[in-house]
């Protein structure tokens, strides 16, 4: 038999050579592929398109339009970059929704009827909600038992709470009058008001942008809870991505008993995760409370499940481990172009939920897919 | 100064009445692989818990260089350079090569709250570990699900070199895998041997300790049966030293019996 060099046996296995022969040429799909965030950044832009076809013309592309989804967006979002951190580290907070709603009385109560100044009432709210989340995460690592019971129980004592206290100091649901009580106050104005009122006024000046009759821009300002979002979503991607503390929420998550075993500190980063949701819903119960000058008691209410589908349309996985705080952001805005996209474009709102039901179908089975992906030997 | 890095000295440990471990000598020396044998139930795991500082041993004394000492945690012996490579290796398969090389022990750099996960001198001394050891990454980024048995085995190793390691216990580091990924596992131990570590390897596989090992302490039901020299025994006479030795030999017997009535069989027909 003669010895040959076939272009099939002469390269590749050589020790020492300098590529490796395991090395196949990853093509740039396949590598997007595995980024958590894909889903919802490709679902956002089908959503745009979709919305841009039957409904561009009704307004909500104009620049109030988009105030006004965007507005929803971040509503949702705030609460979902919480939650998203948390589901990375491998917990639940259904309590969430309940959160808002208690942490929004808590600031409207002290002010309208103890006549606290607005911003002790916010710092009073921030406490206690943090202290809530501190106690959620002690029962939850301390006893073991699934942070979905432990917070569930949260969702109704908290829910319970919020309108037994109203009741019982306002004797109603609904606290109103806020807004007179956070006239000039430097912290309400960091939650309620707008920035950038100059820019668009300047913009309504050249005439860039629609006006009212008396030179008042149509958008006076962005909203803080954009604001809110957008600073939030910054600072936990860089956290997560970033730091020490990030590389322990991912270890945590993915497996604590290992994480355990090198020395994280799993109990406190979970205490911590849970305190970070409470401290996102009480930002958004804040924004909500200066809003709209009132608080009450039903407000929030199934937010925890939105939050959750935003974070797992967002690419995370609900056992932990994975996923991106802009993946959850994309998913939060997904939802607020479908919700108010349905409302401009005149479809039944009901069919709202059966999307979002679809929705969260679609995103669990695509990152059963994706979680295969990445941790399977191939 | 002790010619031994670790020693025990008839080191016993005790569950309630159940005796696992009875007066257990053992040195270990620096630049050796020291192998544990002994099948299931022997002892093997009690004594590298021990050794590891989970349980305390209820009698005898550890020595390390020359020096008696009492571990009170995991922490304390990993303090003393003893480190160890259990079989679920303590490995998230979610994350990258590099975020799980660094798990617990981040490097980080900049100052107060802008202090950040140094990811790209991660990068570099994660592959550069693994490189020490003989294994290439392909992508240090990579997340361990995509590796195999072997290569994340080795990475749990070269970890715990990296970080420090003096004495190096692996548990079963051979256990389910393949006969190429068992080569570069026993590869990896060598190494770890001429960069001057002690190497404690337990396993109940003699094919694999046997052309690492430089010396065998062999434990059945909780007592030592001695520590032998590789140069002093046979594979042959280890593996008969070992519990499973006589059922082996039986086996065999048995297996050649099989043999020879097949024989007559195919004759006769």
């Amino acid at each position: 038999m003669s010895v040959s060099t076939t272009p099939e046996n002469r390269p590749g296995n050589v020790p020492g050579q300098a590529t490796d022969e395991r090395v196949r040429k990853v093509s740039t799909l396949n590598k997007l592929l595995s980024r958590p965030e894909l889903g919802s950044i490709s679902g956002a832009i089908l959503v745009f398109i979709f919305f841009i076809l039957i409904a561009g013309d009704s307004g909500m592309f104009s620049p109030s339009g988009v105030l006004n989804w965007s507005t929803v967006s971040a509503q949702l979002g705030i609460i979902a970059i919480g939650a998203c951190m948390l589901m990375i580290g491998g917990e639940f907070d259904l309590s969430i929704g309940s959160m808002i709603g208690f942490a929004g009385m808590m600031i409207a109560i002290p002010t309208m009827y103890w006549d606290w100044p607005i911003w002790t009432s916010i710092i009073f709210a921030f406490a206690l909600a943090l202290s809530i989340g501190f106690t959620i995460g002690y029962i939850v690592v301390r006893t073991g038992l699934p942070s979905f019971i432990v917070s569930l129980a949260f969702l109704f004592i908290l829910r319970g709470f919020t309108i037994a206290l109203a009741l019982l100091f306002t004797n109603r649901t609904i606290v109103g009058g806020v807004r007179g009580a956070a006239e000039g106050d430097m912290l309400a104005a960091v939650f309620g008001g707008t920035i950038g009122t100059w820019l668009f006024q300047w913009l309504a000046d050249i005439g860039l942008m629609a006006a009212y009759p008396d030179g008042t821009p149509i958008v006076d300002g962005i909203p803080m809870v954009i604001v809110w979002w957008f600073l939030l979503a910054l600072v936990a991607s860089w956290v997560l991505l970033r730091t020490k503390y990030g590389n322990w929420i991912f270890a945590t998550g993915g497996d604590s008993k290992a994480a355990k075993n090198v020395g994280v500190p799993t109990d406190r980063v979970k205490i911590s995760l849970f305190m970070f949701t409470a401290f996102c819903a009480t930002v958004l119960a804040a924004c909500q409370v200066l809003e709209f000058g009132s608080a009450a008691a039903d407000r929030g209410l199934l937010k925890e499940f939105e939050a959750i589908i935003a974070v797992v349309i967002g690419g995370a996985l609900l056992t932990g481990g994975y996923g991106s705080v802009v993946g959850a952001c994309f998913g939060a805005l997904i939802f607020g172009v479908v919700q108010m996209g349905i409302y401009f474009s005149g479809i039944n709102s009901d069919w709202f939920r059966v999307f979002l039901g679809g929705m969260l179908l679609i995103a669990v089975m695509f990152n059963n897919v994706i979680r295969k992906r990445v941790t399977e030997a191939q | 100064m002790s010619d031994y890095v670790l020693e025990l000295k008839k080191v016993s440990r005790f569950f309630g009445s159940v005796i696992a471990l009875k007066d257990i000598n053992m040195q270990v020396k620096l630049g050796e692989v020291h192998c544990l044998l002994g099948d299931n139930g022997a002892g093997k795991s009690t004594l590298i818990k021990t050794l590891a500082g989970v349980h305390k041993p209820s009698e005898g004394e550890f020595l390390i260089e020359g020096k008696p000492v009492r571990f009170k945690s995991p922490r304390d012996a990993l303090d003393y350079g003893i480190a160890t490579v259990y079989q679920d290796l303590a490995l998230v398969p979610l994350m990258s090569v590099t975020r799980n090389f660094f798990m617990g022990r981040e490097i980080t750099k900049g100052w107060g709250p802008f202090k950040q996960f140094d990811t790209q001198r991660a990068n570099d001394i994660a592959q550069k570990g693994l490189a020490d050891i003989g294994i290439k990454v392909r992508d240090p980024e990579q997340a361990i699900g995509t590796m195999s048995g072997g290569e994340r085995q080795c990475l749990a190793i070269a970890r715990a070199i990296h970080f420090g390691a003096k004495v190096l216990i692996l548990d079963e580091p051979t256990a389910a895998l393949g006969v190429k990924q068992c080569a570069a596992v026993l590869r990896v131990v060598a190494q770890a041997r001429a960069k001057g570590l002690a190497v404690i390897l337990i396993t109940h596989n003699v094919h694999h300790a046997y052309p690492v090992a430089d010396r065998f302490t062999l434990l059945n039901r909780g007592h030592s049966l001695g520590t032998f020299m590789k140069a002093d025994v046979t594979r042959e006479e280890v593996l008969e030293m070992m519990a499973g030795g006589e059922e082996m030999e039986q086996l065999e017997s048995e297996l050649a019996e099989f043999a020879r009535s097949d024989e007559k069989e195919s004759a006769t027909a």
